[in-house]
């Protein structure tokens, strides 16, 4: 039986076989055999054996009974016996297995053998699994025959050096005369090694990059001829010539050339020539220019090739082919930053790739997209993006609509607008969104007062159409309690009056609140905005009162808790209910009950001021409001000083007072900005003023650590007078296991208008 | 650098996998499997390239493949290789088989796995790219085919006969003979009885 005759006949049972079990017997029974055979055979059956094993190992079944085999056949000097153990050797050993070692000297030999084919097993399984022992020891032999070889060995030897410098980065001096001189060869299969060992050796170590500057003149050289040659039938694939190396030269002048003047203008015209001379109509010619592109965009070239580059992008957009579509999308991403104006030119046919079929390029045409949006084209760029969100595939949902919020922050043109647009995503993908949309978008509603009786009235109307997107029914959920005065009015200049009657808008509430699709948050929501609606409307009163103490034995918890609460309102507390249920005053976005505000010196800690508000009320006001005074009077809190009108934010009250012996011969004195207040013991604590508005100034006192050992337990109380601007902080924390405390005073606050000296005094 | 070559057919069966960076065995049959299961999802006239699985280094790596009859050729890459010139390489490595297996189709790659690990060995090393031009592969190949067949010796002989068989120039034999017309008379014998 001929040699590979055996290996055909086993592949022939195994695939036979008509199941999966029949398959796992019919391949035990051969590797009994091959077991067998290994054991007593000679090395001609051993390597049938070997070649059948492989073939089980290619389908999955272990075959970690053939390494010694390997290293058997490796050694004998039969070339087929060889062969097919050096491809064991790559398939199943690796450098973890101690087998791997003992091969070490059969590949040394095997590399001085007089046949250059088995010179070359050696060096390509070398190439392929070689660990770092086996490389060092190698390493002086693989050199020598860069140097002095016929052209098959050295391309191959080449290569195995590059997989040597991955393996040991250190051995890269050893490589690098040699790799130099490489450059002069006319082997295209050796130029192109030697050109992937230039570009290793230049990315793991500066100074090579530095001496291999110097080659540039002879790369350029090189690219041109190849450029400009004539047909040459060897290298040639669809008109270009060995579009392969041309690639790689490219690759490695880019790296040449980057952030160095000098070696960038080397290569200018080079550049120029085959960006205009390359054919694309084929894929091989568009891998030359696309690589082009990305070289003349990351060196320091002139302007006008930049341009030109971009436009080669541009028409690469336009390309009937979607790879090409795809890789020039990908590296549009990269430049977007740096040539933003460029690119914007390009932003039509963009947007037309958002329609694509397929998935791959809308996802690039989405991201650069986002990129491209700017307050010039917002109006235009959230249309298509709106109609893309209600298109687009699953997957891609969550970060359009992010990315749709970011841009509409950062240039919505109109408040009207902002507040559509965010509509608009949640009717379309309410359920992509993240949790920060709802109270961002309650936020954004309080603070257009005059736009509030066209919200509640489009968020009614949304509610009724479809209560299943959580979010959106959670915003409306609180609008209607907030403002359901304005929609039973019914008036609202921008939009068509409607006939709202109170039974609508409780009626619409309890389908929220009996839904099956409503999330007990949403639900929590709408049991608060019905009992707000209690002092908004006139004749209901009753039917909210009786939705309440049907859920005061509701299961949900918190559901629960929330009835129970509302019950005693309507109840014993009758008298504050008005009080309590007021319309909610603007939030700020940084407030600390807005994000959760961290006691560790980030901002001033605040006091609970609101204890029987209920739940999700626990804002704390920012500007100074009659009304939360008059709050604080009624539940009885101690003597709190109103916020003066300069700073915020509020007094703390109910901490021990102890705050209050700290107030004492203040006296105001003027303010500079942006300083340090404290710096002992590795705490510094920075004082920084933000001018919000007129009347507004956001103080933040950041702390930070900067000892090498941790701060624990640390407290901060802060205590500002009624009338003037100032401050007093004491601290105490523990570091390095000493307590510490201390205590500082701030007469002075940073003004953008004022240019005062600081003058603070440590008491 | 060139992370995995893998070629399996439209059910997923591996007919080649080589992977230049070592992973344990069921690692690799779980990337064949990942890979299968994300390049088969792919529509016909939808872009080559894709992002790694997560078993083979998630989105650093990607995946560019061709689609030919009923099998896959995939090669992983990362982002130091052109992916347009990886798509020329996989078509050159496929003209390369097809001129050294004369027509190949699928089973010439399932019964003759070592010879198409021997051409690849000619074309990618290390995970790199060794040589592209196809006449140079083909004779090298071809020149170490000669060499292991002049070790197999007496073992070998009838596989070289058959072989020789096949290539033997022999003259076309006419199918018919035409002689002319020849008027044969046939003289009239008395019946014997």
């Amino acid at each position: 039986m001929s040699p590979s005759a055996r290996l055909q006949e086993m592949i022939r049972v195994i695939r036979s076989a008509r199941t999966q079990g029949e398959e796992r017997g019919i391949i035990q029974r051969e590797c009994a055999e091959i077991r067998a055979q290994f054991r007593q055979g000679d090395n001609g059956v051993r390597s049938h054996s070997l070649a059948k094993l492989l073939y089980v190992h290619m389908l999955g079944y272990p075959a970690h009974f053939g390494q010694m085999e390997c290293v058997r056949l490796i050694a004998s000097p039969r070339y087929n016996e060889k062969r097919i153990g050096y491809l064991g050797a790559m398939m199943l050993l690796d450098e973890k297995q101690d087998a791997s070692l003992l091969i070490t000297n059969s590949i040394k030999n095997d590399l001085c053998h007089s046949s250059q084919y088995v010179q070359s097993l050696a060096l390509c399984t070398l190439g392929c699994m070689g660990s770092a022992e086996m490389c060092r020891d190698l390493a002086p032999e693989i050199e020598r025959l860069l140097r002095a070889s016929n052209s098959y060995i050295k391309k191959k030897a080449t290569l195995c050096a590059v997989h040597i410098i991955r393996k040991v980065p250190e051995l890269g001096e050893l490589f690098t005369p040699s790799a130099r001189s490489l450059l002069s060869e006319k082997n295209h299969g050796v130029l192109h090694g030697a050109v992937v060992l230039i570009t290793q050796l230049c990315e793991r170590n500066p100074d090579t990059l530095g001496q291999f500057r110097k080659a540039v003149p002879e790369l350029v050289q090189i690219m041109r001829s190849l450029v400009t040659s004539s047909y040459s039938p060897e290298h040639n694939i669809a008109g270009i010539s060995d579009p392969f190396l041309q690639v790689r030269i490219l690759r490695l002048l880019r790296i040449l050339g980057h952030n160095n003047d000098s070696a960038s203008e080397a290569m200018n015209d080079l550049l120029a020539q085959v960006a205009t001379n390359t054919d694309s109509s084929k894929t091989a010619g568009s891998a030359v220019l696309y690589e082009t592109v990305l070289t003349i965009m990351d060196i320091n070239s002139e302007s006008g090739l930049r341009v030109l580059a971009v436009n080669i992008l541009g028409r690469f957009l336009l390309n009937n082919d979607r790879n090409i579509r795809y890789i020039s999308m990908t590296s549009l991403q990269k430049i977007v930053q740096t040539d933003h104006n460029a690119v914007q030119r390009h932003r039509g046919t963009i947007v037309d790739c958002l329609k694509d079929q397929d998935t791959s390029v809308k996802r690039r045409a989405l991201d650069l997209s986002l990129a491209l949006v700017s307050a010039v084209n917002i109006r235009s760029m959230m249309k298509e993006l709106l109609i893309f969100l209600s298109t687009c595939p699953p997957e891609l949902r969550s970060q359009t609509a992010s990315g749709i919020f970011n841009a509409a922050e950062r240039y919505a043109p109109s408040k009207r607008w902002h507040i559509d647009t965010i509509m608009h995503v949640l009717t379309t993908a309410g359920g992509d969104v993240r949790d920060e949309t709802v109270p961002n978008l309650i936020q954004l509603i309080t603070a257009t007062s005059e736009l509030h009786c066209y919200t509640v009235h489009k968020l009614y109307r949304a509610l009724l159409k479809d209560i299943s997107h959580q979010s959106l029914v959670q915003v409306a959920c609180w609008c209607i309690g907030e403002y359901g005065d304005l929609l039973l009015k019914g008036e609202c200049e921008e939009i068509e009056p409607v006939e709202v009657t109170e039974d609508d808008v409780l009626d619409a509430l309890e389908t929220v609140l009996q839904s099956h699709m409503s999330s007990p948050a949403t639900r929590g929501f709408a049991l608060t905005a019905t009992m707000k609606l209690s002092t908004r409307i006139t004749d209901n009163v009753d039917r909210i009162r009786s939705i309440v103490s049907i859920y005061g034995s509701c299961i949900d918890l918190e559901l629960q808790q929330r009835a129970v609460e509302y019950n005693a309102l309507f109840k014993k507390y009758d008298h504050m209910r008005a009080a309590v249920l007021e319309r909610m005053p603007v939030m700020d976005k940084n407030s600390p009950g807005h994000t959760n505000g961290d006691i560790s010196g980030e901002l001033i800690k605040e006091s609970e001021t609101s204890k029987s508000k209920p739940a999700e009320t626990g804002f704390p006001s920012e500007s100074a409001s009659q009304k939360v005074c008059d709050l604080l009077d009624l539940l009885g809190g101690p003597d709190t000083p109103s916020p003066a009108p300069a700073i915020t934010p509020p007094t703390t009250n109910s901490s021990a007072g102890d705050l209050l012996d700290l107030l004492g011969g203040l006296e105001p004195t003027p303010v500079v900005p942006n300083l340090t207040v404290y710096e002992k013991n590795g705490l510094t604590l920075k004082l920084q003023c933000d001018r919000q508005t007129e009347t507004d100034v956001t103080v933040t006192l950041i702390g930070s650590n900067s000892s090498l050992s941790d701060i624990t337990n640390f407290t901060l109380q802060a205590a500002v007078p009624k009338v003037s601007l100032k401050m007093r902080v004491r601290m105490s924390f523990s570091h390095q296991g000493t307590l510490c405390q201390d205590t500082v005073q701030i007469d002075s606050f940073p003004s953008d208008v004022l240019n005062f000296q600081p003058s603070f005094s440590p008491l | 650098m060139i992370k995995a070559i893998l070629i399996f057919n439209n059910h997923g069966k591996p007919r080649l996998s080589k992977f230049y960076e070592h992973y344990t065995e069921d690692t690799e049959q779980q990337i064949i499997r990942e890979t299968f299961h994300l390049v088969s999802k792919r529509d016909e006239n939808i872009c080559n390239f894709l992002e790694g699985g997560l078993l083979i280094g998630g989105s650093e790596n990607k995946l560019i493949y061709r689609h030919y009859a009923t099998l896959y050729f995939v090669f992983c890459v990362d982002s130091s290789e052109s992916e347009l010139g990886i798509l020329d390489l996989i078509q050159v490595f496929v003209e390369t088989l097809d001129k050294c297996f004369e027509n190949v189709c699928e089973l010439d790659l399932i019964f003759h796995m070592d010879k198409v690990h021997n051409i690849l060995a000619e074309m990618v090393m290390g995970g790199m790219v060794l040589e592209t031009n196809m006449s140079e592969i083909i004779t090298q190949v071809e020149a170490q085919n000669k060499m292991e067949k002049s070790e197999a010796g007496i073992a070998g002989a009838p596989a070289r006969a058959v072989s020789a068989v096949k290539n033997m120039n022999l003259p076309e034999m006419p199918k018919n003979i035409n002689i002319g017309d020849i008027s044969i008379k046939v003289p009239n014998m008395p019946s014997f009885k």
